[in-house]
């Protein structure tokens, strides 16, 4: 099974040379830290900041200088800022190569719910919504359960939807699948898990074809 | 035509009860932390803010919800903010949540005469109810509107007393967008210099949309999440 960092490192595997890429608050943000030596990925951060480097250190601070988890950040060469309006023309207009988001839920026709819980303190959505709308690809980071151990891979979502038909690919910590007009097809097992595992946690469509390997971390 | 005023005070002035602010600013990141400071002396109440975010407990609009100045929020995301749950969950506060694309459009299409766009974020999901959808290219969008304000607050880094604007790094945000979408727009800028010492070539608000200007103080600048590396 994968932790958090292992399930980031897997997703890295998915980045290409030249790629635009939005990087969602929580584990999706952690994919940042592996990639690949000698390969060109420009985070996009969507409050207005493309090209987004390292956590700055302490001498270099600058309280105008965040990312969109309000962290502070700093620029690279090549870094350009950006207003709110063009940094979600860059999204709507389908320029970021990939999107990377967590879940609580995800359905078997690729549909996601992740902004809002039915009688708890609504936060809102951010820039989730407009994400899920408009990236060529999204890849969605998440635990296969819940706390309770219920699969969050499911036939219908029952938490209110972020977007409909949106999700490629679904990395967890049991591991990858791609979201077809078939289902959940089953694609990389993590280290020590089975296909009955995988089977038991997925209330969805599952396709499982051939031998599932599994993954190369 | 004189657009310089003193003071946050000055600025804010005309402002009443009931009106309609857009407040730029991401988080605590670039919001106009002066007028913000004399809006709460003023105590003007019943307030619609449209502002990407509610500021925290004890600063940013979160100053003016302790004094229940604020009727409504309209935002993306509202999070890290105690006192206004507490005023959501009792009713005391009406919020609307917008997808922050949607939200910046909504400024945007304000500020450039257009009524009304389509848009794919929240097709299919609540924030659609009750409204017009269309297929384009065998997609689906939602009819949204422009923002109406009557006032729009920013900050900027750089102005000129013409009231050409510029901003600093992502401080600039939704700054730009809601300069061009008041009908009467303040700014306040840490620099306020005179015609002819801002280069044209790096205006990011052409004065024409600008009808006041000071020069803000003591700026606090609060950082939300201070991440440092060891270098």
């Amino acid at each position: 099974m994968l932790d958090k960092n292992g399930i980031a490192k897997r997703i890295a595997q998915e980045l290409q040379d030249g790629y635009y890429v939005n990087l969602g608050i929580g584990v999706p943000t952690l994919v940042a830290n592996y990639i690949p030596e000698g390969m060109s990925v420009t985070l996009q951060s969507e409050n207005g900041l493309l090209g987004m480097g390292p956590f700055p250190t302490e001498a270099e601070v600058d309280a105008d200088l965040i990312n969109a988890g309000k962290q502070t950040v700093t620029t690279l060469p090549g870094s350009a800022f950006f207003d709110s309006a063009t940094s979600f023309s860059m999204i709507r207009s389908g320029r970021v190569d990939l999107t990377v988001l967590g879940a609580m839920e995800v359905n078997d026709r690729g549909d996601i719910a992740n902004w809002k819980i039915p009688g708890k303190m609504v936060k809102g959505m951010g820039g989730a919504m407009d994400l899920v709308a408009s990236a060529k690809n999204i890849i969605v980071a998440m635990m296969h359960t819940n706390k309770a151990g219920q699969s969050k891979l499911l036939k219908e979502c029952t938490l209110p939807i972020t977007g409909l038909n949106c999700v490629k690919k679904v990395v967890t910590n049991l591991c990858v699948m791609d979201i077809t007009n078939r289902g959940f097809e089953l694609r990389e097992l993590a280290p020590g898990v089975t296909v009955e595992m995988v089977k038991e946690a997925t209330e969805g469509r599952l396709v499982v074809e051939g031998n599932i390997p599994t993954m190369n971390l | 035509m004189n657009k310089v005023v003193e003071n946050a005070d000055q600025a804010v002035a005309s402002i009443s009860d009931n009106a309609v602010l857009m407040l730029g600013g991401f988080g605590l990141c670039g919001i106009p932390e002066n007028s913000i400071s004399a809006l709460v002396r003023k105590g003007v109440k019943g307030l619609t803010c449209i502002s990407n975010n509610a500021g925290v407990d004890d600063f940013g609009i979160g100053l003016m919800l302790q004094g229940k100045q604020v009727k409504k929020m309209v935002s993306s995301y509202v999070g890290e903010n105690a006192e206004f749950e507490r005023q959501l969950l009792s009713g005391e506060l009406e919020v609307e949540l917008i997808p922050q694309g949607t939200l910046a459009e909504r400024c945007r299409a304000a500020g450039a005469g257009v009524p009304a766009f389509f848009t794919p974020a929240g097709y299919g999901t609540e924030v659609a109810e009750g409204k017009e959808t269309r297929e384009f290219n065998g997609k689906m969008y939602l009819l949204e509107h422009a923002f109406d304000p009557d006032f729009a607050i920013v900050k900027a880094w750089k102005g000129d007393t013409d009231g050409n604007l510029i901003f600093k790094a992502t401080a600039r945000n939704f700054n730009p967008l809601m300069a061009m979408a008041g009908k009467h727009t303040i700014a306040e800028v840490e620099e306020l210099v005179e015609p002819g010492e801002l280069d044209p070539n790096f205006i990011h608000v052409p004065g024409i949309f600008v009808n006041t200007i000071f020069k803000g103080t003591d700026y606090e600048k609060r950082i939300e999440q201070r991440t440092v590396s060891a270098g």
